[in-house]
């Protein structure tokens, strides 16, 4: 006898191959799902009592082929005249079901499936949404909870996303290197913005974020078996295992965000780290060195750092500096900023991110570093307006909250030092 | 005579536990190695990081050919063993079917061991 919550958990792991083999099968989204829906249904009803077939993944894909067939044999009998296209359809589909499904077949289907979610057409808040649906199977609740929007507005956003991919555009063919390597960046992308999702928080509570950040994990371990030479993918997939390892420091009992300098590091998970670890190992010896691969390894350095003050900020400046040169961008820059502070103190800080301004006005953690560099440098006044502009640019309240924080004491420190002024 | 435990199981649930699920395992698993470890029967005991962290080296080659990912492919993979010392096949089995009791899914496979060596290694290495 097997639970069923064993069985939602094989079918959840089988989903992603599943559904990639009947997209191939019926060219079409809906009836890939309709047809894995109804399969799941049947193995919730056999499973339990015969136990789980050996290949969960192929049972599901031949039981919803069979079951789409009969449904549509049944259709035409119903119908006077079948067109002759829905015969040769239906040959060339039964003919598919003898066919062997090889492990290169399943690697090319779900990279085919989760580069049709990341359709550039799509806005990335689309693709997001249109991969958590469709690959990880999440239902319509679970991503509208964590993107914070009702359920019918979730899924008005998916059914669009859906009708704008065209499964169809995207050849059947197997990939050429160029086009493989090409929609691989693109999934990897998707990846690490589900992880950001769930990490960064544009809203919403820390615990339904989890579920985002975890979802990103299974993906990027998947497109990593699928692909066991790609350094970026392991890059890819250490940089989150890293960063999520973290997940249980980085809020205290209350919600509040605890910075990485005063978070408890024994709530570090120092098996997500040791995996982390051994990917950037294993990756290193390819020589191929790319983005994913440098920011898991500033991870690495903080995650193994014992206490903060252990910290290698002159190898994590370096290392932001290698990422500036291969993606530049503002934010890269701001976060070497940090490490800049540590090594050559908050004035040299100050002159890198000022220059950022009109490119980062909008953002939250701009002026939230701006303060603090401030603050540090005794520019009490300023500090304060910078972290004003932080407050208003906040899109949680844990990240309100922690503003706040840093004014309290920037009050109470004044206080102090007018205090000792007057004495 | 000793024995090998083998233990194959999909890495694709065994990483969607959730980390209280893993927990919640891996103390059943203690519970039910009590008994061998008290006898003295209970050797070393190993957990192995998911296939994608592992690497291959293909010594039919000179020189050896490094591969990144698992030996073999297969359906359940080896993510973990135990070192037992059993009077018979049987007792192992009981074994077996104990820890099977703890953590369901997968397989054990038990192949008595030809020669054994403590090692030098220290356990405060692994992960």
């Amino acid at each position: 006898m097997t639970e069923v919550s064993d069985i939602e958990k094989i079918l959840s792991a089988a989903r992603p191959k599943a559904i990639a083999a009947l997209v191939r099968n019926f060219r079409d989204l809906d009836a890939a799902e309709d047809a894995f829906q109804e399969a799941c249904l049947r193995a919730l009803k056999t499973w339990p009592v015969n136990g789980p077939p050996r290949d969960a993944a192929a049972w599901l894909i031949f039981v919803g082929r069979n079951v789409a067939l009969d449904t549509l044999r049944r259709t035409r009998k119903e119908e006077t005249l079948p067109s002759e296209e829905t015969i040769s359809d239906t040959g060339d589909a039964e003919g598919r079901i003898v066919e062997q499904l090889d492990d290169a077949h399943y690697r090319d289907d779900i990279l085919r499936l989760l580069f049709v979610c990341c359709d550039p057409v799509l806005p990335s808040n689309q693709q997001i949404a249109l991969a958590l649906r469709i690959v990880s199977g999440l239902s319509v609740k679970e991503i509208a909870r964590a993107f914070l929007v009702s359920e019918a507005a979730m899924e008005q956003r998916i059914t669009r996303a859906k009708r704008k991919v065209g499964v169809s555009q995207v050849p059947f063919e197997s990939p050429g290197a160029v086009e493989r390597s090409e929609r691989l960046a693109a999934v990897a992308t998707v990846i690490y913005l589900i992880f950001n999702e769930g990490y960064a928080a544009s809203g919403g509570s820390a615990h339904i974020k989890a579920v985002l950040c975890e979802e990103a994990i299974r993906l990027a371990r998947l497109l990593l078996r699928l692909f066991p030479g790609e350094p970026e993918i392991m890059g890819l997939t250490a940089l989150l295992l890293l960063q999520h390892a973290r997940q249980d420091a980085r809020l205290d009992a209350d919600g509040a965000i605890v910075v990485l300098e005063s978070q408890d590091r024994s709530l570090w998970h120092s098996t997500l780290i040791a995996e982390g670890l051994a990917l950037i190992d294993k990756a290193v010896r390819h020589r191929r060195p790319g983005p994913y691969q440098v920011q898991a390894a500033i991870a690495a350095l903080h995650a193994q750092a014992r206490r903060c003050e252990d910290t290698d900020w002159g190898q994590i400046d370096l290392l932001y500096g290698t990422l500036e040169r291969m993606q530049p961008s503002p934010i890269v820059t701001l976060n070497r900023s940090v490490a800049v502070a540590k090594v050559k103190g908050p004035a040299a800080a100050l002159a890198i991110i000022e220059p950022l301004a009109p490119q980062l006005s909008g953002y939250f953690y701009f002026f939230g570093v701006k303060g603090a560099l401030l603050m540090q440098l005794r520019r009490i006044d300023e500090a304060k307006v910078a972290f004003d502009h932080a407050i208003a640019r906040a899109s949680t309240a844990a990240e309100a909250d922690h503003i706040r924080t840093q004014i309290d004491r920037l009050i109470s420190e004044s206080k102090k030092a007018g205090a000792t002024a007057m004495t | 005579m000793q024995y090998a435990i083998l233990c194959y199981h999909s890495e694709d649930v065994v990483c969607s536990w959730s980390k209280e699920e893993d927990d919640a395992v891996m103390f059943k698993l203690m519970v039910a190695q009590e008994g061998f470890a008290k006898a003295g029967k209970l050797g070393p005991i190993a957990r192995l990081m998911p296939t994608t962290a592992a690497t291959t080296l293909r010594k039919d080659s000179d020189p050896p050919l490094v591969i990144d990912g698992p030996f073999a492919e297969t359906k359940e993979q080896l993510l973990g063993f135990y070192i037992v010392d059993c009077g018979s096949l049987d007792e192992v089995l009981d074994f077996a079917r104990e820890l099977a009791r703890a953590n369901p899914g997968g397989a054990y496979e038990i192949r008595p061991v030809t020669f054994f060596q403590s090692g030098t290694a220290s356990e405060a290495g692994a992960a």
